[in-house]
């Protein structure tokens, strides 16, 4: 392709690859691990949603460091009673969270106005503050993750009714999910047929051009699948009107777990005021 | 720019949730009206796409790289309404299931990027497109800066939600509970990031991806372009344009020209060698130049150089004409004309280079 030395640091289809595929991966843990026989596996998918979001809740209204604290240590014991690694946690959740709010958050120490921590360069209030932040996304990723790895997709946007969202927009949120997977492998073969072409290490405008290109036959293709899938909604039948499959049927354990996780909730928020 | 749980508080949560549920319901209701259930796998699908092309990875100058959200290129295919529902529904999807923003976040992200972001793209592209042909460059430039100004504005928004924080939500200790910085910090961090790395990346995408179906399938881009560039794209090659608004407004512009007449003293940096010796003009460069006193005398080499060329309408004042006012009108209507005759020759040189076409090999 062009003059530039062939070992030269990864480019952008390779960069590429690994986010689609990472990407892809994710999605198909997530299914894999919600079939698994852990504690939440076995609950209904809306005392799930309903319980883990009202603790995302509590974290966030909670002003004391070791309420967040607590709630981020009763979403661990969720994890591993419902065969989730701690591996996973850490390498999903608890590094990605730690370096994005990290870097956002270190500044703080020393830029936030207060009293001096032990003689050292920063403040108690930004020590205080950088911690809120950090445990703050570090909980509610944990809880967030917890929920995906132990809930079908599906389960989780059908589960969104009780909020009141629409059932058109959980359809769409549905068929989002679903043709995320196709847009991704399509996405990841293009790339692969590209690399597979690739002899040598491409400039940066050639590297702008092939992601600008992908970008564009991405688009039509979207817009072609687009066409068929609605031609073949038409030939089952549909006409406009969407419905959804209420099939979710609360038992003696979803009843018990929507209770204590209403309790740990509500007993969050009090204590966190 | 994906806000993440715990940096904005709860009530700033719920403020931004209430002011996107008007939006997200006026756009179902337009989306509804206009194009019915087709819709339905098409917001889907493009929200996919969103969400697959975050992970192009482009190469920026300065060794880093970057990547686009897709807002102007939704705003640019689907029209605003729809690309509100296709970047709010990936947005929703990245949060739930990708750990990318906080889900009590939504509402501030679907507000940041997908309601402003939509809607202030749709103003840039169809400012800047007006009547111009779907195949014009000018589309392709109008879609990079509505991707380019879309981001920067969902990143403002982001960075004022975050520099309020601190104003408004403390602990007893005066520890900021959410976003510890303030506005000072917190705009100056976000827009030189999007400014620069952020905003290249989207208007690189979009612009290239309009370029891209330009060629590919024009179609596409025909939603948003509105009944006036139907118009535009059946005039033959070559025809006059429909530019009688900028004719219009040419004229005024040259008919108001005498108002210069009231602006009193120079710019500053234009003065005449012979202002250093006018006690006045040497007032006006004094007040000009933070009271530093001009030399007695005009400089050597302005002196030497101001009577190389001397213009036949210097200062915008004709000699041989007495009216101001008249002089400035005439100076407007010869310089206008010479750069239209001027662009009008380069025209005509550059249709009748594309007629000779390249030379074979």
């Amino acid at each position: 392709m062009s003059g530039v030395h062939p070992h030269k640091r990864r480019g952008l289809i390779e960069n590429t690859l690994e986010g689609l595929h990472a990407a892809m991966e994710r999605a198909l843990y997530a299914e894999v691990s919600a079939s698994r026989g852990g504690l939440l596996q076995r609950l209904d998918p809306r005392v799930k949603v309903a319980g883990l979001f009202s603790l995302v809740l509590a974290v966030a209204l909670a002003t004391k460091l070791w309420l967040i604290a607590a709630v981020l240590a009763l979403a661990v014991v969720l994890a591993c009673v419902s065969a989730i690694p701690l591996r996973v946690l850490a390498s999903r959740a608890w590094i990605a969270a730690l370096l994005f709010s990290g870097i956002i958050a270190a500044p703080a120490l020393f830029l936030t106005p207060g009293t001096s921590l032990y003689g050292l360069p920063i403040t108690m209030q930004g020590a205080r503050t950088a911690g809120f932040l950090v445990l703050r996304a570090e909980t509610a990723a944990t809880l967030m993750l917890v929920l995906i790895y132990t809930t079908r997709w599906t389960h989780v946007l059908k589960a969104l009714r009780i909020f009141r969202v629409p059932v058109v927009v959980v359809v769409i949120l549905g068929m989002t999910c679903r043709y995320i997977l196709l847009m991704l492998e399509t996405a990841h073969e293009m790339f692969e047929s590209r690399k597979s072409r690739t002899v040598n290490a491409m400039t940066p405008a050639e590297q702008r051009r092939l992601a600008v290109a992908g970008s564009g036959v991405l688009l039509g293709k979207t817009l072609h699948l687009s066409g068929e899938v609605y031609l073949a909604m038409q030939a089952r039948g549909f006409r406009g009107e969407v419905f959804l499959l209420e099939d979710f049927q609360m038992g003696k354990l979803d009843w018990l777990a929507l209770g204590a996780f209403a309790v740990l909730a509500s007993a969050s928020i009090w204590a966190g005021r | 720019m994906h806000i993440p749980d715990g940096y904005l508080s709860p009530a700033t949560c719920a403020t931004l949730y209430a002011g996107c549920i008007p939006f997200w319901r006026m756009a179902l209701g337009r989306v509804k009206k206009v194009m019915h259930s087709r819709q339905v796998p098409l917001l889907s699908l493009f929200a996919a796409f969103s969400f697959v092309i975050m992970m192009f990875n482009l190469p920026l100058p300065g060794g880093t790289t970057g990547h686009a959200t897709g807002i102007g290129l939704a705003t640019v295919v689907l029209g605003p309404w729809a690309a509100m529902l296709a970047v709010s529904v990936a947005l929703v999807v990245q949060a739930l299931f990708f750990g990318d923003g906080g889900v009590t976040a939504i509402g501030a992200n679907c507000f940041n990027m997908a309601i402003a972001g939509s809607l202030v793209a749709y103003a840039v592209y169809r400012l800047l497109t007006g009547r111009s042909a779907l195949a014009s460059a000018r589309r392709v430039v109008a879609a990079g800066l509505a991707g380019y100004v879309a981001i920067n504005v969902s990143a403002l928004l982001a960075a004022v939600e975050f520099g309020i924080q601190p104003l408004l939500y403390k602990d007893a200790a005066g520890a900021p509970l959410y976003c510890p910085y303030p506005l000072s910090i917190a705009i100056p961090a976000m827009m030189i990031g999007h400014l620069t790395i952020a905003g290249l990346a989207e208007l690189a995408v979009s612009a290239g991806v309009v370029a891209f179906l330009q060629r590919s399938d024009l179609s596409l881009l025909r939603s948003t372009a509105g009944k006036v560039a139907e118009a535009a794209q059946t005039l033959p090659v070559g025809a006059a344009r429909p530019l009688r608004a900028l004719w219009a407004g040419l004229a005024a512009l040259m008919v108001l020209t005498p108002l210069g007449i009231l602006a009193a003293g120079s710019a500053w940096g234009e003065w005449m060698a012979s202002d250093y010796a006018n006690p006045a003009a040497r007032g006006q460069i004094a007040a000009a130049s933070f009271n530093h006193v001009a030399p007695q005398s005009a400089p050597l080499g302005l002196q030497r150089l101001s009577s190389v060329w001397t213009a036949p309408f210097a200062r915008y004042a004709p000699p041989y004409i007495r009216g101001a006012a008249f002089g400035y009108l005439l100076s407007a209507m010869f310089g206008a004309g010479l750069i239209v005759l001027a662009c009008l020759m380069l025209g005509r040189f550059t249709r009748s280079a594309a007629r000779a076409g390249p030379e074979a090999p």
